[in-house]
């Protein structure tokens, strides 16, 4: 078990130490969220003024369409090295290969949304700070469910012919659980009275489907990845 | 096995609008309601195709048996042409008994994503070139844990759509009709899915004697 962490700790490791060098995928990643919230908010107007009540979908369809981006480059880059072959050989559990990848990505997009949240409050007044908390556990649960299928399916693509567009159109449908939980639960929390209930009610979703769908992909990492 | 269940089914289709007919009418929505005997077993027999798709293709990323991956494939195009019937049949109805022709409510939403996923995962097949049918199954085994999810979300939700309540208090003669047209249903999913596998299975013998021929 502490082998597995450790395996799974250290490839996470080498992504971060991989990024930080070239910072490409952050900026790049950072630039095109905040690329698309510029996009949303002017495609959402009414009378002329961006539309108040779509900063909680805004928010996520960032998140999505930024990770999805991330998760795409993040396996070209494995792709182009072809360290996926080598990490697949090395004499480690192949799930702790997964969740060292998962970790990387989560980290990575951990970053663009301490950047793009605040941005996005300060862009929209939008009081998205008044329960940090629970945002953040709403933030964390989200990107975790959606990075967890994202990092299995991107493996999976990584040899698929098709792969850039395929990535969203696996991905899309069934994370949509995730991305309704966590828009619908920020949106709650924007509101002038916020209802808690309501809001762990989403949290507790957004939990049960990070555990199912982090179960699935641990079981079906490896047999998907060995030929 | 093939021919018998032919006659059966056809014998199931041809009688079915009979007892259709015959099948008292539903206080408030008239003749449209009779819609639900061709919905309902739609979704079912999508329902069990999604199922089956998902344990073939567990089967067939932990076993490896060809089979699975077979049954597999033909069970996923047939639950993308039974969710489709059910999703051009629901609104049908819906546009007279809600006044809407959808609604984003979780029962529809849910539903509307599981037939999304299985379209997917014909996709993947399609155009993700060789070694697709491995990352297919594990796509089909997300698409599997979704068919419980999307049953139970009419009961957990307070939603438009009618819960899971209304069929075991049907009146007997809609209930006759039900089951009816739920068994020949789900015969013409049997029924396609042995004429589909065949299909396949003859597929891959003829792929083998070009590749001897080329040898």
């Amino acid at each position: 078990m502490k082998r597995f962490f450790a395996v799974a700790v250290l490839i996470m490791r080498k992504d971060l130490r991989v990024e930080t060098r070239s910072l490409e995928l952050f900026l790049t990643t950072l630039f095109f969220a905040v690329s698309s919230v510029l996009v949303f908010a002017f495609g959402f107007v009414r009378n002329g003024r961006p539309v108040e009540n779509a900063v909680a979908g805004i928010l996520w369809i960032a998140i999505a369409f930024a990770g999805t981006l991330a998760l795409g480059r993040t396996f070209e880059r494995e792709r182009y090295h072809d360290v996926l072959r080598s990490l697949l050989l090395a004499p480690v559990d192949r799930p702790a290969i997964y969740v060292g990848k998962l970790l990387g990505i989560l980290t990575l997009l951990a970053a663009v949304e301490v950047v793009v949240v605040p941005l996005i409050a300060l862009l929209f007044q939008a009081p998205l700070f008044r329960h940090p908390v629970l945002l953040f556990l709403l933030l964390l649960l989200g990107t975790l469910g959606f990075t967890a299928v994202g990092t299995l399916f991107g493996a999976m693509l990584v040899r698929a012919r098709s792969r850039d567009v395929l990535l969203p159109v696996l991905l899309y449908p069934i994370t949509i659980p995730v991305i309704i939980a966590g828009v619908r639960g920020t949106a709650v929390l924007l509101e002038p009275e916020m209802d808690l209930a309501i809001v762990r009610a989403w949290i507790g979703m957004l939990a049960f489907f990070d555990v199912v769908f982090i179960t699935l992909s641990l079981w079906t990492f490896e047999p998907v990845m060995t030929e | 096995m093939f021919p018998p269940l032919i006659v059966l089914a056809m014998i199931f289709f041809v009688c079915a609008p009979v007892f259709i007919a015959w099948a008292p009418y539903e206080s408030t929505m008239g003749l449209v309601q009779k819609i639900f005997y061709f919905h309902l077993p739609s979704w079912a027999a999508m329902f069990v195709a999604a199922i089956v798709c998902g344990i073939a293709s567990a089967v067939f990323l932990f076993k490896g048996r060809v089979i699975a991956d077979r049954i597999a494939v033909s069970s996923a195009e047939l639950a993308v042409v039974f969710g489709l019937i059910g999703l051009v049949s629901g609104p049908l109805w819906a546009r007279k008994a809600w006044g809407v022709w959808w609604q984003w409510d979780a029962r529809l939403t849910m539903a509307l994503v599981l037939w999304m996923i299985f379209v997917a995962y014909l996709l993947l097949r399609e155009y993700g070139g060789p070694g697709s049918e491995k990352l297919a199954a594990g796509v089909a085994l997300f698409g599997m844990a979704n068919v419980p999810f999307v049953y139970w979300s009419v009961n957990v939700w307070r939603t438009v759509h009618p819960t899971t309540n209304v069929v075991p208090t049907l009146v007997p003669g809609m209930r006759g009709a039900l089951w009816w047209s739920l068994v020949g249903f789900l015969l013409l999913y049997a029924l396609a899915m042995m004429a589909r596998v065949r299909l396949e299975e003859q597929r891959a013998a003829l792929e083998r004697i070009y590749r001897e021929l080329d040898d």
